[in-house]
């Protein structure tokens, strides 16, 4: 942990975050709503939609086809808040990513375990989906790990010791991973043409895929995991951005509110693609921009040095 | 050096009491009795040891030189054993290597062997001392357990005739021979508990003496012995060139200038077979025909384990040279191959044992980078996977019996069916890939070992195998958790034996999960020091996982743990059919079809064959490790590296 941070603002950011991420979350989700609407000509919901809806979602009838799977979506909430947790405490990037799939790997198993044929073919593909994402944000890990100086943690990508190689700017040293991590978000925002798992529509051919066989409490639950990540994910591309000043800072969540528009806007132009195209282009995409980046950064490193 | 003679001859005298008794009840006793012998054993050898951090033997001469000439003698009677068995079986290609060798360790044993000087013979370090824990305490779990599965095993064919006095006498004897192994300084010696290991995996697996068996014994036993052939050429070199028949030694000569590029290549090839890496992977894909306990056995405490030690003893003298770029290479294409072939694969014991070559790859490659980081990678990537592959196997075995079948399609609902064998399934699966759980923790420091080392192609190999890694083992964990209607609970037919071995294999998993910071700062990081004494330690430690993220990890095991004793399966909520298009019969299992016919339904798991199919992964994996093999015995040959 560099002399930078130090506990007290590990606290507040942690504490922020476990607080102020849901409704971060939740507005960003009622931002993507109205602007689908109008993308498609309709009004559009209330900004404050998705909390009605919550809301109403914990009201509802309590019922399960288990007594195991609310045990597994719990664990699904508590594991994303902790994966939010690290990445806020500024702590190792690798750890954020596992703990992500710890997480995101107890929602497959919730629905796995209903045994409900909707669910399981859900659970399947989102499965897949996760092998087709994974090798991306690796990339994205080793690629800060070059460029910030031959460290994993957060809080040295966004608050770089003094130092030859650490103050190098993520997006300039790696443009081809900050695309390649674009592609792959349409896919952790379970957005078209990669919507395989579930959608926020019961109407694919999956009815809602892994989602099917939850309701009331249980959903509404899932849904707030949803808001927790999401928040964190969009902390992935503000990474791309601090190099020490406070210019960069500004432009960063700039960045992270266009990125999240355009994952609305592709959305809304795509339509759903078989799961085939998403493991290809995904790992395609993985390989020709995040793997073509490392090899040059790393043939820079041996000719030139870094920072020079 | 009392304690190391005892532990190599102790399991040798139990093995030989194993082959006379016959009766069930004194064999059990036998095996129980020798098993909490042996742990004691080694885990007081370890405990002896602990402080000193190991020490070297010297042998007296006179008992050195009888035990050398034994040695010899049993050398031949095997190669003649091999010979025979061979020529009955017409596998010609067996005798002939099983003779070239035995000719020609018999004449650089009588021309030099002899004449050269070993000083220290045998030798404990940390390593072996962690290797002596996971042979003495992982070996002899599994031989407990083979008592009831073979007493199932000899029940399920009753015709046929009770051999198990010597299945029992194989097992002892190779964990007699490992333990030979991770205590020999004397190349000569080594090599004579290399090939013992070579022959009982060769008897182990033409155990059941099918067809099927045959053959895929004497696939191991080809492969394995032409390791073993690199292993004499090595000891040869080392003998009449270099005068060396220490390993130490041998290693140590690099430091006075003096190449080694040729005994490392040879010796390190010697690994690569007997660690099941491609593109000799084969054999221990089918040396799944033989009984379970072997599978557990081979996989996680003997055999490929004795193949990685041996890489990782060179490691050393491998990093940025020949030896190092082709140990990398072939680790690196092996990890990344065989975890894609696992994916295709529905047959439980497949998929461990896919796993199992993959994740030697993973060692071995770092064993191949040679730094400290990757040092400590591999050495975690050691005890982790022989505690969690034994308990896998051992339950994967436990459901044949029971299920009869090892397809994971037949094991959903499992959950309802035998819930304590489906949780310590779980419990296995999910230390092979999840975090905070140990497998995936030296992954990580396997990766970011990789990424400092100049070998970018291996951080990709990691990168990818490990994200398709995930998808294999998720999709067989939830299988195990589908919550199946109407299973009758039937693990009440289980041994008593099975479910001890079973679980003390559980809680060591955890134990490592939860302990590893502790024992890695006292027995792996001092281990590495040691190996890298020419450096400050300050900078070898800093290189190592910041221990910070080591607890945070051990607390997240805690923490995981936990939470399902607290919560799982608590709810008050009304449970309700499952959603069939509202066409469920409310029984969760059938609908009513078309007709109004009653219609069940079947679930079953995706295997991608056009992507990951076995055999294309295999045939890609063999090719790209022959061609790394051949340059690397070219260049060697060439002389173009000295």
């Amino acid at each position: 942990m560099n002399e930078n941070v130090n506990i007290g603002l590990i606290i507040i950011s942690v504490a922020a975050y476990v607080i102020f991420a849901p409704f971060v979350g939740g507005l960003l989700a009622g931002i993507d709503r109205k602007i689908s609407a109008r993308m498609q000509g309709r009004c559009g919901p209330p900004l404050l939609q998705p909390f009605y809806d919550v809301f109403k979602l914990l009201g509802k009838e309590p019922v399960t086809v288990n007594a195991a799977q609310d045990f597994y979506v719990g664990c699904c909430l508590f594991f994303m808040i902790v994966t939010g947790c690290f990445f806020f405490a500024g702590l190792s990037l690798l750890l954020v990513i596992f703990t992500l799939t710890t997480a995101s790997l107890f929602l497959v198993v919730a629905a796995y375990a209903s045994n409900s044929p909707y669910a399981q073919i859900g659970a399947e593909r989102e499965l897949l989906q996760m092998m087709a994402y994974e090798p991306m944000v690796l990339i994205l890990a080793v690629g800060f790990y070059f460029i910030k100086g031959g460290s994993f943690d957060v809080s040295d990508i966004v608050f770089p010791a003094e130092g030859l190689t650490s103050s190098l700017l993520g997006i300039q040293y790696l443009p081809g991973v900050f695309l390649g991590f674009l592609f792959i978000l349409t896919i952790k925002f379970r957005k078209s043409p990669f919507d395989l798992s579930m959608s926020h529509h019961a109407h694919q051919e999956l009815v809602k895929g892994l989602t099917t066989e939850f309701s009331g409490k249980t959903l509404a639950i899932l849904e707030i995991s949803h808001w927790y990540e999401n928040v964190f994910l969009l902390g992935f591309v503000f990474l791309f951005f601090p190099n020490g000043s406070a210019a960069m800072i500004i432009v960063g969540v700039v960045v992270c509110i266009a990125v999240y528009l355009l994952e609305s806007f592709i959305d809304n132009a795509n339509a759903r693609m078989k799961w085939q195209f998403a493991l290809n282009s995904a790992w395609i995409v993985a390989l020709c921009f995040g793997v073509v980046n490392l090899l040059v950064l790393y043939f820079a490193v041996f000719n030139y040095g870094l920072g020079v | 050096m009392g304690i190391i003679f005892f532990l190599i001859l102790f399991p040798l005298l139990a093995a030989i009491v194993l082959l006379l008794v016959k009766a069930d009840r004194v064999r059990g006793f036998v095996v129980i009795a020798a098993s909490v012998v042996i742990a004691a054993a080694s885990i007081w050898l370890t405990a002896a040891n602990f402080a000193s951090g190991g020490a070297s033997f010297i042998v007296n001469e006179s008992l050195s030189e009888f035990i050398g000439y034994a040695m010899l003698v049993i050398e031949v009677v095997l190669a003649v054993v091999i010979f025979v068995l061979g020529v009955k079986y017409r596998k010609y290609l067996a005798c002939l290597l099983a003779a070239v060798q035995a000719v020609l360790m018999v004449w650089f044993e009588l021309s030099t062997g002899e004449h050269i000087e070993v000083e220290n013979a045998l030798y404990v370090d940390r390593l072996s001392m962690i290797m002596a824990l996971i042979i003495g305490i992982i070996g002899t779990l599994i031989c407990v357990y083979a008592l009831g599965y073979m007493k199932d095993f000899q029940h399920h064919q009753p015709e046929a005739a009770d051999r198990r006095p010597w299945f029992f006498f194989l097992l002892f004897l190779f964990l007699a021979a490992m333990f030979g192994i991770v205590f020999s300084n004397n190349l000569v010696w080594l090599f004579f508990f290399w090939e013992i290991t070579t022959l009982c995996s060769f008897f182990l697996i033409g155990f059941t003496k099918t067809q099927e068996a045959v053959n895929n014994s004497f696939r191991a036993i080809i492969m394995n012995l032409l390791g073993g052939l690199g292993f004499v050429f090595a000891i040869v070199y080392a003998g009449r060139v270099l005068g060396v028949m220490e390993l130490d030694r041998l290693l140590a000569t690099q430091q006075m200038g003096i190449a080694i590029t040729v005994p490392v290549v040879l010796l390190a090839f010697a690994g690569l077979t007997k660690a099941a890496q491609m593109p000799f992977n084969s054999w221990l894909l089918g040396a799944m025909v033989a009984p379970t306990p072997t599978s557990a056995l081979l996989h996680s405490s003997t055999m490929v384990k004795a193949g990685v030690f041996l890489i990782l003893k060179l490691s050393p003298a491998l990093g940025w040279s020949l030896g190092g770029f082709m140990v990398m290479l072939v680790g690196g294409i092996t990890f990344l191959m065989a975890s894609f072939a696992a994916v295709s694969q529905s047959n439980a014991k497949r998929v461990l044992a896919y796993s199992t070559v993959a994740n030697l790859g993973l060692i071995v490659a770092c064993a191949g980078v040679g730094a400290p980081a990757a040092i400590w990678a591999a050495t975690m990537l050691i005890i982790f996977h022989a505690v969690t592959k034994s308990l896998l196997f051992l339950c994967v075995g436990t459901a044949e019996h029971n299920i009869g079948s090892r397809d994971i399609e037949d094991m959903d609902g499992l959950f309802g069916r035998m819930p304590r064998l489906a949780t310590f399934m779980i419990i296995g699966i999910s230390a092979m890939f999840l975090a905070p759980f140990g497998m995936l923790i030296s992954k990580w420091a396997a990766l970011q070992a990789v990424i400092t080392s100049g070998n970018p192609l291996l951080v990709f190999f990691i990168i990818f195998g490990s994200s398709v890694t995930l998808f294999y083992w998720g999709k067989w964990l939830g299988k195990l958790a589908a919550i199946v209607a109407r299973r009758e609970n039937i693990q009440d037919k289980v041994n008593k034996t099975e479910w001890a071995s079973l679980g003390t294999l559980v809680c060591l998993v955890i134990a490592a999960c939860i302990t590893f910071p502790t024992y890695s700062k006292q027995l792996v990081v001092p281990y590495i020091l040691s190996q890298f004494s020419q450096y400050e330690p300050t900078s070898v430690t800093a290189s190592l996982m910041d221990g910070e993220n080591m607890v945070i990890m051990a607390i997240m095991v805690a923490i995981i743990i936990l939470l399902p004793l607290l919560f799982y399966g608590r709810t008050n909520k009304k449970i309700v059919p499952i959603y069939l298009s509202g066409a469920g019969l409310a029984d969760n299992l059938s609908y009513m079809g078309s007709m109004q016919k009653e219609t069940a339904f079947s679930l079953r798991n995706w295997y991608m064959e056009s992507y990951f199919g076995e055999k294309k992964m295999n045939v890609i994996g063999v090719v790209a490790t022959c061609v790394i093999l051949a340059i690397s015995f070219a260049m060697l040959v060439g002389g173009m590296v000295r």
